[in-house]
């Protein structure tokens, strides 16, 4: 049925086709070549015919199983222990590469724990991505509660009449408006292991006393310190955002706080805050949405190193779709990464609905 | 005893100075209403009294006691606000009893409380509202009854029927009136309007550019101004002006006259007008009546424009001296532009002040 929408208005969707064409073109048209491409085997150069292959590719991301062994024993019943006294396990790719156990079969082990004298292995036949995905998490569940934080804290401070207080404003959204590439790059030489900034900083202030960290170059401290980084970088951009929710709030509603005698804590738990609702409410998806994709930084800093402590989903599919130009694999990644996003933003609406 | 007075009080925002040595003293449950035009302070000094703006100059004293320096919350003030200022995000009753929550008042007691201002106020079945379900008469109630609650010594209204529609104003205006009443508390209520202050103050201050014109009781004001501003800004239509010479001036009386005004004896009311100087006659509109037959005093001109109101005639009328004066006659009248008219007073009605 033709609306008047669609009948009456030929010049409005004259002037929108342009950029109809271009979302349909690089963002609508992609998409849902990357869910089919995601159900073939295709390679970006490959001189064989593209196969369908189903979900193959995703249970070869997705597939994992727990394996559980034994100690070894001598022929007594006696537990084995090696030079340091460890118990000895028999080793994992006995079990993988087995034909006994064609359900294993490819995957690696991707961490172990014990359970009394039994150990439990779980094997993913995908370890980097599964390494990827806790990374990623690990990133979002840091970086979108303390960068929102961050962000609010440097609001307030900003929303204040004070005399250069602009000069603070520009200072804080600075570091958004630089490509985050070059961002990278200069905090590269700050996390510098030989003669970084930070770590000279360190020592000034401890009088020598701290040992020189290599930032990125540390399983420990390499996922921590991009997150560092990323959170620093990107705070200025929801600082507006928060700030802008902030100046809707009415002057007088404060004055009211005032003269009911609200102590500084009282007024924002009751007048900032709920008035902020509707902003924090974007501010979560939209950092949520922004921490799933890191990649630049991951790309320039570390390229998911070291030890692929810094993996990370969109890093990986980048990596998979033109690196090893496994374009199927890439795109693959891309869809699970978008029903992660998506399912966690419905939760995020959802938990955050306006209740009546 | 809530007896509010202020002495030599100024207020200066950089270099301006807004308010410049106001001295009121305002009674133990007097309602005082602060009018005058926009931008002659009235709000300043209400803001100041409720402790939201700095005192720069004098003293301000409330219950004997002086608060210059005393926070909004310990002046035993409540203050209701044009713009309403109710929370969103609570219920009516949460928001009459946010002060009471702010301060830690036992629920009991702040259940009582809640009930008795909506009792008072007659919105018991509003309590469990959202301010978005509420006209804008409930929600002014609903701050009225958060001031109520505070129990204050002193309430302060800012302009708070301004954002209503006619026909609300005048229910509000009765319904303050009779809180007044039942209250018996001092109230200070700031407006432009001068029906609502005619009709509501014991006590009226009329304000310019940040002095005090003149203060007295609404009757006092209308059939005494002390000076051409009080005379023009209360009354509406408001009083003509007519610029007059002063031929003889004895025992307090002076005779005046103009090319357009048959000579009139009319009282100087102790201001100092010589004769032969020129000076200003002041008749309202309402005091102006259509003669035929000569009388001392007769206006002459032509009738420039008839507004028929059904009870009430306005009658703009183009003196023979250009000038042009407005009789607001008691009857529905028919009379064609164009036509002279002789327009005749009660000198006693008639208001005499020197040429500015």
């Amino acid at each position: 049925m033709a609306s008047r929408l669609t009948t009456s208005n030929r010049a409005g969707w004259t002037f929108a086709l342009p950029g109809f064409s271009l979302i349909a073109l690089f963002i609508i048209l992609p998409f849902f070549f990357a869910f089919g491409l995601s159900l073939t085997n295709q390679r970006l150069v490959s001189p064989n015919p593209t196969q369908y292959v189903g979900l193959d590719n995703y249970r070869e991301l997705l597939d994992l199983g727990v394996i559980t062994l034994e100690p070894e024993r001598d022929e007594a019943g006696a537990l084995l222990r090696d030079d340091d006294g460890n118990l000895e396990y028999p080793r994992v790719r006995e079990i993988t590469r087995s034909d006994d156990y064609p359900q294993y079969s490819g995957m690696r082990e991707w961490f172990r724990w014990h359970s009394g004298d039994i150990a439990k292995v779980v094997v993913a036949s995908d370890v980097v991505f599964m390494k990827s995905v806790v990374n990623t998490l690990a990133f979002v569940v840091v970086v979108a509660p303390v960068q929102a934080a961050f962000a609010l804290l440097l609001a307030l401070l900003i929303n204040q009449r004070l005399r250069g207080i602009n000069l603070f404003r520009t200072i804080y959204f600075m570091p958004v408006v630089v490509s985050i590439v070059v961002v990278s790059l200069l905090w590269r030489f700050i996390y510098s292991g030989n003669d970084g900034l930070l770590n000279n900083l360190l020592g000034a202030m401890t009088f020598g006393a701290w040992q020189p960290i290599d930032w990125l170059g540390n399983t420990d401290t390499a996922l921590g310190s991009i997150m560092a980084m990323s959170i620093w970088q990107a705070v200025g951009f929801h600082m507006v955002i928060w700030l802008a929710g902030l100046q809707t709030i009415s002057p007088t509603l404060y004055e009211v706080a005032k003269i009911e005698g609200a102590s500084k804590w009282q007024t924002f738990r009751y007048v900032t805050w709920p008035g902020l609702r509707n902003t924090a409410v974007l501010i979560l998806i939209v950092i949520t949405m922004q921490a799933f994709a890191v990649f630049a930084q991951i790309d320039v800093m570390t390229g998911g190193g070291p030890l692929d402590s810094t993996q990370t989903l969109v890093f990986q599919a980048v990596e998979r779709g033109y690196g090893k130009q496994d374009i199927s694999g890439g795109a693959t990644i891309s869809v699970i990464l978008f029903l992660l996003v998506l399912s966690i933003s419905l939760v995020q609406r959802y938990l955050t609905r306006e209740r009546r | 005893m809530a007896h509010v007075s202020l002495k030599g009080v100024c207020k200066s925002f950089g270099r301006t100075e807004v308010i410049k040595g106001v001295d009121i003293e305002i009674e133990d449950g007097e309602f005082v209403v602060f009018v005058g035009p926009s931008g002659c302070g009235k709000s300043t000094l209400l803001r100041m009294i409720a402790g939201l703006e700095d005192i720069t100059a004098g003293t301000l004293e409330i219950a004997g006691k002086v608060v210059n320096d005393v926070p909004p919350k310990d002046r035993g003030i409540a203050m209701v606000f044009q713009t309403y200022a109710i929370f969103p995000h609570m219920t009516v009753r949460e928001n009459v009893a946010f002060g009471l929550t702010i301060n830690g008042v036992p629920k009991a007691e702040k259940a009582e409380k809640v009930a008795e201002a909506a009792r008072i106020l007659q919105m018991e079945h509003l309590l469990d509202r959202r301010p978005s379900e509420l006209s804008g008469g409930q929600r002014q109630r609903v701050a009225i009854g958060r001031a109520i609650v505070r129990d204050p010594a002193v309430f302060l209204f800012d302009e708070p029927l301004s954002n209503l529609d006619a026909a609300l104003r005048m229910d509000m205006r009765l319904e303050i009136g009779k809180l007044h009443q039942d209250l018996g508390a001092t109230m200070v209520y700031v407006t432009h309007d001068q029906v609502e202050a005619m009709t509501l103050a014991d006590k009226i201050v009329v304000l310019k550019d940040g002095e005090v014109m003149q203060v007295g009781s609404p009757m006092e004001l209308y059939h005494h101004p002390a000076n051409l501003f009080v005379a023009g800004f209360l009354g509406a239509p408001s009083m003509n002006f007519i610029s007059v010479e002063t031929q003889a001036v004895s025992d307090g009386r002076a005779r005046v006259t103009n090319a357009a005004l048959d000579p009139i004896e009319v009282s100087t009311t102790g201001r100092d007008i010589q004769t032969g100087s020129k000076a200003i006659l002041g008749v309202r509109p309402q005091y102006l009546v259509p003669s035929a037959t000569p009388s001392e005093g007769m206006l002459h001109g032509n009738v420039l424009l008839t507004e028929r109101l059904g009870a009430e005639t306005v009658v703009e009328v183009g003196l023979k001296d250009g000038t042009r004066v407005i009789a607001a006659l008691g009857e529905d009248r028919v009379l064609e532009p164009g036509i002279e008219i002789g327009l005749g007073f009660d000198p006693a009605q008639a208001h005499l002040f020197a040429e500015a």
